[in-house]
């Protein structure tokens, strides 16, 4: 006999829904799930996954963007989302609409003050992820990507740990030191049993605005050859731009400003990539 | 009197974590100065800044010592050009920092492990003890600068240097796009909340000179980080340009600063390693 519901009236108390269970509920709407993810900091696994997620959603696909960055959330300045996050009447959040097509959600969009820190230990970041794929009304999406944080630690491992089927797509840059890190990647995804989608050389080469003539600042071409090495799909190369850390600064698609830019006809490729291989 | 065993089981741990206190502070008391390099956002030079500031100072004759607490991205080894195994100090129950040069000596988690391309897939806790242990259970000896990497963000890593080492002082990097400076805003927080004095901020791949035409591009814009240190009254240390031979010296682990001397970047270290070196005196 439990029937003692500690100062709580059995009509007042509101079975709590297992997050489990709501984050279970989720995922079944959601077609392709990727995460992106990268060995070494800084090579652009936000850029990525934004351009990505633009290139599909262009394509007339309905994609969530999922930001688990908790630390360096920058997926909302590199949208141009402003404001906060709303919520549904059944008492769910809802993304923050960049397009039609394409919905995000990202802890910056729940902070008042955008340039508080978050000094959360692990655990803490566990339930944060799990609310926001459980908690958030992303509705039926055709994909869903998920940007994280750099590294082998505790937020790529609870997207591995709750989203099953989710498929990586690694990000590098060409020099070495990205390339050994890009190599724990591959063997975390091999640890914990996800699948590698792809993976993807960005800041690969870079042209002088003045001259004209090619510079290599970072080398190029070690992200081909580490996938070639490691049998993984090579998904493509992206120059650097300065153009685009612009567009990224003030929020603007640098797909719709510049769709003519060898960079605009990468993420077009890849995009199309991940169509293919997924019908 | 299950009471009674729990209590003496409780007295034992209690003493194994009074002995790791003690080796702790016994570590830290020979360290004269130690800083957290920090930053927000990830990529924006934290290990190459922490590595060549580590060799600047050795080049000035102080003894410094490189903490690697990134434990998933642990790229201090390749940088230092450092590979094989860290050995066990003889007559202690200690591990033997790996030696770059007579002046500089370097931990990572690289350095026990056998094969390199290994992801170390690990949680919160168990990554505050590792970072302990660097301290507690690494031969260190006298040294007159600790330098410790970080990974970037506020979580873990960060929060548990604070809190291990309490007179660690952070240096705050960053590059000089609004993306970067925006995250920068979130690491002073981070110290503010910490109650910790920030050191100071330093600018990383500032500008850039074309090797074909000699002229300036701004590859992530330029000044924007000085710019943040004035907003928050934060001592801006340096700018540094940067560099593809920079890259290259990382890849291949030999100092560029040796092989560079005359650069502005090889200038801009030795320049903040100096400010570094004011505490000493």
């Amino acid at each position: 006999m439990t029937t003692i519901q500690k100062g709580v009236g059995i009509s007042e108390k509101v079975p709590e829904p297992d997050p489990d269970e709501l984050a279970r509920q989720s995922l079944k709407k959601i077609k392709h799930k990727f995460i992106v993810m990268s060995g070494k900091g800084g090579v652009g696994k936000t850029s990525v996954s934004v351009n990505i997620a633009i290139a599909l959603a262009k394509r007339g696909f309905k994609v969530g963007l999922m930001d688990v960055d908790v630390h360096g959330p920058d997926i909302p300045r590199m949208l141009g989302l402003k404001g906060m996050l709303g919520a549904s009447e059944d008492r769910k959040i809802l993304p923050i609409q960049f397009s039609e097509n394409l919905g995000a959600v990202s802890i910056e969009s729940l902070m008042l003050n955008k340039d508080d820190a978050i000094i959360w230990r692990g655990p803490v970041k566990h339930s944060a992820i799990r609310q926001f794929i459980g908690e958030v009304d992303w509705g039926n999406l055709d994909f869903m990507i998920i940007d994280s944080p750099p590294g082998t630690g505790d937020e790529p491992l609870t997207v591995a740990q709750l989203i099953k089927d989710a498929k990586a797509i690694i990000v590098t840059t060409p020099q070495e030191v990205a390339l050994a890190d890009v190599r724990k990647s591959i063997n975390f995804c091999k640890t914990v049993k996800m699948e590698i989608f792809g993976l993807i050389e960005n800041m690969s080469g870079y042209t002088c605005p003045h001259c004209g003539k090619a510079v290599d600042i970072f080398g190029a071409g070690g992200g081909e050859r580490t996938a070639i090495m490691s049998s993984i799909a090579f998904l493509g190369k992206i120059p650097f731009d300065p153009t685009m850390v612009k567009s990224s600064d003030a929020g603007i698609s640098f797909q719709d400003s510049y769709p003519e830019s060898p960079i605009t006809r990468a993420y077009e490729q890849i995009a199309e990539n991940i169509t293919k291989r997924c019908a | 009197m299950a009471d009674c065993k729990g209590s003496s089981m409780g007295i034992q741990e209690k003493n194994a974590a009074m002995e790791q206190q003690k080796k702790l502070n016994d570590a830290l008391s020979k360290i004269k100065h130690k800083f957290l390099v920090m930053s927000g956002k990830g990529g924006v030079g934290k290990t190459s800044v922490a590595v060549n500031l580590g060799i600047a100072l050795g080049n000035k004759g102080y003894k410094v010592g490189i903490m690697d607490v990134d434990l998933h991205g642990p790229d201090v080894p390749r940088m230092l050009g450092l590979s094989g195994l860290a050995s066990a100090c003889e007559g202690q129950n200690k591990l033997a920092p790996m030696r770059y040069s007579e002046n500089v000596s370097a931990m990572s988690i690289e350095c026990v492990m056998p094969n390199k391309d290994d992801a170390v897939i690990w949680r919160g806790p168990l990554k505050h003890s590792a970072i302990n242990q660097f301290i507690s259970d690494v031969a260190w000896g006298e040294l007159d600068f600790l330098i410790i990497d970080s990974p970037p963000g506020t979580g873990d890593e960060p929060l548990s240097v604070a809190q291990t080492i309490a007179d660690a002082r952070p240096i705050i990097v960053t590059t000089p796009q609004e993306v970067a400076l925006s995250d920068v805003r979130k690491s002073i927080n981070f110290c503010k909340k910490i109650q910790r004095e920030l050191f100071g901020l330093i600018e990383n791949m500032s500008g850039y000179v074309c090797p074909h035409c000699g002229k300036a591009v701004d590859l992530f814009g330029t000044g924007g980080g000085e710019k943040t240190a004035k907003q928050f009254g934060i001592n801006f240390l340096g700018r540094i340009p940067f560099d593809p031979n920079l890259v290259k010296a990382g890849d291949e682990g030999y100092s560029y600063q040796e092989k560079y001397k005359d650069t502005i970047a090889a200038e801009a270290f030795s320049a903040i390693a100096d400010k570094l070196a004011a505490l000493i005196k």
